[in-house]
């Protein structure tokens, strides 16, 4: 098969910007609302995911002719929950805050429709460069959405951003900026989870819905002059023919 | 007494104060993808209702007496996973069966159980607390009502919002993540339910 030029820069990003799983496919939406109370919390999300769905896009690409067809999704959920078992038991050696703090969350990784999505769509088809490179742009695009969500529910909720609690190896420190009186405590509430996806979704559908006006604009300007264009051409012509 | 009243006080909390959707935040994505029409909102629920009751049922014995004794309790995720999908083939295929008219209206919803995050998730968190038996399924029965009650109310929200006048940018999902909130935070008032009784 050739390979067209860039494929693999943009094979990085579509799993950003274009297919975002979160806010394009919505997809993964459990741990989205659930872990993004704190940003160090969505962050360990965000890290502990990418983790899950590179080694599982890898093992699942590199045994794309072992495993059979009517097999298929029953041996991706055990390698699934393979990984998912050893982040666990690596995060709750390494990581205990992280650990306590997203709870079953971890164990839930295996049901996210994201990894086995992948696995089924991409890797499964795809070689292991291609399918580390799609499973890297994936976790990323992935890890900015919650934490994008996990920005906006932590400094209107509590009014200020805090670092050091659950990295323990980071120095602790807390930056305040909304004054304290002035917190809207409901954004570290479940309602505010759902609150900030919906408004981002309607931001996110506000600017695709004016681009997409902007372009019926231009293709009916297009019209408009190629209209009057061949009008014009059909009056020289005539005049022509009367000369 | 004192035991089955403490099995109702823990269905009603789980299903209530502690719903599964919306504050504990398991499976949104049936939740948001199945709710589009009352019926199949229904079907889904039943067959999750169904799914989690079979599930608690057998993964809790499953971790007590056999994956402790062996030894090999970190590997709960993984076997849990693997009895989840097979109880939800057997039961599709057992229905396929006996019950073909069944099987077409919940036929479809049957593969995304598995991967649902509710039916491990309280599989899950039944084993990591700790419960007894008891208290497990009281938190399936609960989880899983809870569940079937918020997703089809939300389906009766979201049929009269396609025909309601949303803001152009709203339309669709967003608008109903709102009323989804609307709906947590109703139920937020619930809470301290149960402060005054003591057990």
């Amino acid at each position: 098969m050739k390979r067209e030029k860039g494929y693999t820069k943009k094979n990085f990003l579509k799993g950003i910007i274009a297919e975002n799983p979160l806010f394009v496919s919505i997809l993964g939406t459990c741990p989205a609302l659930a872990t993004t109370k704190t940003i160090e919390a969505a962050l360990g999300m965000g890290i502990l995911f990418t983790i899950v769905l590179i080694c599982s896009s890898v093992l699942v690409s590199l045994l794309r002719k072992v495993i059979s067809e009517e097999i298929r999704t029953p041996a991706y959920i055990v390698i699934i929950a393979t990984f998912v078992t050893i982040v666990k038991m690596l995060t709750n050696a390494f990581l205990p805050e992280l650990f306590s703090t997203l709870g079953v969350f971890i164990s839930l990784i295996v049901v996210n429709c994201i990894v086995l999505g992948r696995a089924e769509a991409y890797a499964s088809k795809n070689n292991v460069f291609d399918s580390f490179i799609d499973a890297l742009g994936m976790g990323l695009g992935y890890t900015l959405a919650i934490l994008s969500m996990a920005v906006f529910r932590e400094i209107l909720g509590t009014g200020a951003i805090s670092f050091g609690k659950i990295f323990y190896f980071i120095p602790y420190f807390k930056l305040q900026i909304i004054p304290k009186n002035y917190v809207l405590s409901i954004f570290q509430n479940p309602a505010g989870a759902f609150i900030v996806f919906g408004v981002i979704l309607a931001v996110i559908a506000f600017f695709s819905n004016r681009k997409k006006e902007y372009q019926a604009y231009l293709a009916r300007q297009e019209k408009i002059r190629k209209a009057e264009e061949a009008k014009k051409l059909a009056a020289q012509k005539a005049e022509g023919g009367n000369k | 007494m004192n035991i089955f009243i403490s099995f109702v006080l823990a269905i009603i909390s789980s299903m209530l104060i502690d719903n599964v959707v919306l504050s504990r935040f398991y499976g949104i994505c049936p939740f948001l993808g199945v709710s589009r029409k009352v019926n199949s909102s229904l079907g889904m629920g039943v067959a999750v209702v169904f799914v989690i009751m079979l599930a608690t049922v057998i993964c809790w014995p499953l971790y007590n007496f056999i994956l402790v004794p062996a030894g090999i309790a970190f590997m709960d995720t993984v076997a849990y996973i693997l009895v989840i999908a097979s109880i939800v083939q057997l039961v599709g295929l057992f229905i396929k069966k006996y019950s073909p008219s069944l099987y077409k209206s919940l036929g479809i919803y049957l593969p995304l159980i598995t991967t649902n995050c509710a039916v491990l998730g309280v599989a899950q968190s039944n084993t990591d607390q700790g419960l007894s038996f008891l208290n497990s399924i009281a938190n399936a029965m609960g989880t899983s009502i809870g569940f079937l009650l918020i997703i089809v109310t939300f389906s009766c929200i979201r049929v009269r919002l396609e025909s309601s006048n949303t803001p152009k940018a709203f339309k669709g999902l967003p608008i109903a993540l709102i009323c989804a909130a609307l709906m947590a935070i109703a139920l937020v008032g619930l809470q301290g339910l149960f402060s005054g009784i003591k057990l």
